[in-house]
């Protein structure tokens, strides 16, 4: 199993605080008789019990790479080269699904995007969750009752008994997503992905169900990972994040940093585009033109022809992932010592001051 | 603070009270004691309870609420999909709920026009993008030429920022972006004064949002039109809208000028959903107190409650104790 090609590989997966670390991993596609690069090299640690978030717009490659984590990528995608390394596994090697029954579940989780679809609809709740414990916890009869009420206690659905012998069409869709999170922990994994957990839910829930998970990661002590494209909702959630553009984490770094400190055009661009920095009566930044086709190949940074403060280098050779500081990385040539020195736009500059004043989110000085 | 004047709520004949500043802006569609029910009998529910709101022209003027609030039905209700069971509404200052004159039929058609949350449900799949964007149009006016129809149509197309090609192609084709512009071509061709836009960005990636955000403001600006802008994020909300009405269970709840909403909520709704607004600063944002709203605590038992107008413009849903709170809160605050 374990792939001699990674063998030589420095001690920093070996320590114990990183779980999972994916190495210059490239997934393509075949679609309609096209090769389409959907992951273009990217190497990502991820540390015990941190919150990482996945941030991008959507055909950035965000599912994709996490999908390959769970052996859940679709039948006209593989693994061209790199590899995912979990506890001494190279998980990118796995074909069969025998193998990745042992991992799914146990070890990795995830929760979906949709609520409405994830579950189904013809069983009860109860059912659905006993399912997961009975495979993954081989638990049975009233043991795999008594810990199902228990999951159920646990995401916060009141009058557990009642509610499990209850359908899914029973459920608002707060509940839902509360359902399948249970059925998440019902596998007791050490890493749970959360595919856009909020994007189907309204602003009250989406922060409850935020909050929930946060309390659940402390409780089973998880190893988190959202999936987003919104960078307003991770604010409150992530320890780090890694912003992801055509195929490639463009910036990594702790939330601090690529909040307070974005190096990368599209990071700036991202944060710029969100209403609550406009100002009223004027325009919103908006990101011109479109992500590129991934099935041509993608010469220098991808981001260079909607990036207004693209580099002639931009369009010829791939940026470095440069070092901003140990925590920080940014794929962007602006990092060279010989690049001009580029102002991040006003927007993104005032983010550290914009919304001090007070606890209410509303209560800001900027108008 | 003491001349604030009542009114209730649910009647019908309410005689809205507007204050002397907005007596001077011009009303462009007013709503009066909407109701909205589904089903009869037993199965009976009212999705809109009693809902008043004027809207001026050339303002945007927001709907926010929870999904089940009702705020889709109050729009879909203004453009009549949905008939009402009570109230009326008034399109500049002529009725147009109920059974109205074949003229004032198409009048309404042409001026009020709605682009819908989903770009992609909301474009027929089977016919191109020529006939998607023409077809209001051609439904109303029959004598329309062929090359009268294409110059319409490839001017909407422009308006919004697409080609005039792409008349010849297949919603298919495009991406959530560009479905939207063409959901917005759509109703601009019928050169509406009057836009329901409900939830026109929610299915969309932030980067587009900010595209089709600019493109509606920038519209708004050239042909004077009047939003109303039906969402669930009110940040969105803050940057978009002039006056926000709060909306729960069928109910307003809150009304005001955006910018007082969210410097002053009163209503323990408004306050809870305003909490819920994600800050993309991770500092404010992780030590942000959330406050959760629990619809027992209103006592409605013993003081029934109304709308109230607890300072120019700025309406909140409550009965007499509750008001007294708010009050004491105002005051706090303007100290």
């Amino acid at each position: 199993m374990f792939n001699e090609e990674f063998a030589a590989r420095p001690a920093d997966s070996t320590t114990p605080d990183v779980v999972l670390s994916i190495v210059d991993l490239h997934v393509k596609f075949r679609l309609r008789g096209q090769v389409l690069h959907a992951i273009r090299g990217i190497s990502l640690d991820i540390v015990k019990h941190e919150t990482l978030a996945i941030v991008g717009e959507s055909g950035a490659g965000k599912s994709v790479l996490m999908k390959n984590l769970c052996g859940l990528l679709d039948p006209n995608g593989w693994v061209d080269s790199g590899g995912i390394m979990y506890e001494g596994m190279n998980l990118a090697a796995f074909k069969s699904e025998k193998d990745w029954s042992r991992i799914r579940g146990k070890h990795v989780a995830m929760v979906m995007q949709d609520p409405m679809t994830s579950l189904n609809p013809l069983k009860t709740i109860g059912w659905q969750i006993e399912e997961a414990l009975k495979y993954n916890q081989q638990l049975r009869g009233s043991a795999a009752r008594k810990r199902m009420l228990e999951l159920l206690a646990d995401v916060g659905i009141p009058d557990t008994d009642k509610r499990s012998r209850q359908y899914p069409h029973e459920f608002s869709g707060g509940m839902r997503q509360r359902v399948v999170i249970a059925i998440a922990l019902a596998c007791n994994p050490k890493i749970l992905i959360c595919d856009e957990p909020t994007t189907a839910l309204d602003v009250t829930i989406q922060a409850q169900i935020l909050k929930l998970i946060h309390d659940l990661k402390e409780k089973y002590g998880l190893t988190l990972i959202y999936i987003t494209h919104d960078l307003g909702v991770v604010a409150n959630v992530a320890d780090r994040i890694a912003v992801m553009y055509a195929g490639d984490i463009v910036e990594l770094g702790t939330c601090e940093e690529v909040f307070f400190d974005p190096r990368h055009p599209y990071t700036w661009a991202l944060l710029s585009s969100l209403p609550q920095l406009g100002t009223k009566k004027q325009d919103l930044y908006a990101i011109q033109g479109t992500p590129p086709n991934l099935f041509q190949p993608i010469r220098g940074d991808a981001f260079a022809p909607r990036n207004p403060w693209a580099l002639a280098i931009d369009f010829q050779h791939r940026p470095p992932y440069a070092a901003v500081s140990l925590t920080h990385r940014a794929r962007t040539w602006l990092l060279d010592t010989r690049a001009p020195t580029v102002e991040p736009p006003s927007a993104v500059r005032s983010i550290r001051t914009l919304f001090d004043r007070g606890a209410f989110a509303g209560d800001s000085a900027r108008r | 603070m003491s001349t604030a004047i009542t009114r209730p709520s649910s009647s019908a004949a309410a005689n809205v009270v507007t204050t002397v500043r907005q007596k001077e802006r011009e009303t462009l569609l007013s709503v009066r004691g909407m109701r909205v029910t589904f089903g009869a009998g037993r199965r009976r529910f009212e999705a809109v309870r009693g809902v008043s709101f004027d809207v001026y022209k050339g303002e945007t003027f927001g709907l926010a609420g929870e999904s089940g609030s009702g705020k889709t039905t109050i729009g879909r209700a203004i453009i009549r999909v949905n008939p009402i069971s009570g109230g009326e509404v008034l399109f500049r200052g002529e009725r147009i709920s109920g059974r109205v004159k074949r003229k004032t039929d198409g009048g309404v058609v042409r001026n009020i026009q709605m682009i819908f949350q989903d770009p992609m449900a909301s474009l027929n799949e089977r016919a191109k993008v020529d006939y998607i964007v023409a077809e209001g149009l051609t439904n109303l006016n029959r004598h329309l030429t062929a090359a009268q129809r294409q110059d319409a149509v490839h001017k909407a197309l422009l308006d919004v920022g697409l080609l005039p090609e792409f008349a010849s192609r297949f919603p298919h084709e495009f991406s959530g972006g560009q479905r939207q512009r063409i959901g917005i071509a759509r109703a601009l061709i019928m050169n509406p004064s009057f836009i329901i836009a409900d939830e026109p960005i929610s299915a969309l990636d932030v980067s587009i949002r900010a595209q089709v955000l600019n493109l509606m403001s920038r519209l708004q600006k050239e042909r004077g039109l009047t939003y109303l802008f039906i969402a669930h994020d009110l940040s969105v909300m803050r940057f978009i809208t002039d006056r926000i009405a709060v909306i729960r269970q069928g109910i307003i709840v809150e009304l005001a000028n955006t910018e007082r909403l969210f410097e002053n909520p009163l209503h323990p709704y408004t306050r809870a959903l305003i909490s819920a607004v994600p800050v993309p600063n991770p500092v404010v944002e992780k030590t942000k107190r959330l406050e959760v709203y629990d619809p027992n605590m209103h006592d409605y038992a013993k003081f029934k409650p109304e709308m109230v107008e607890i300072e120019p413009g700025h309406w909140v849903f409550g009965n007499a104790p509750e008001v007294e709170g708010y009050r004491k809160r105002m005051e706090r605050v303007s100290l």
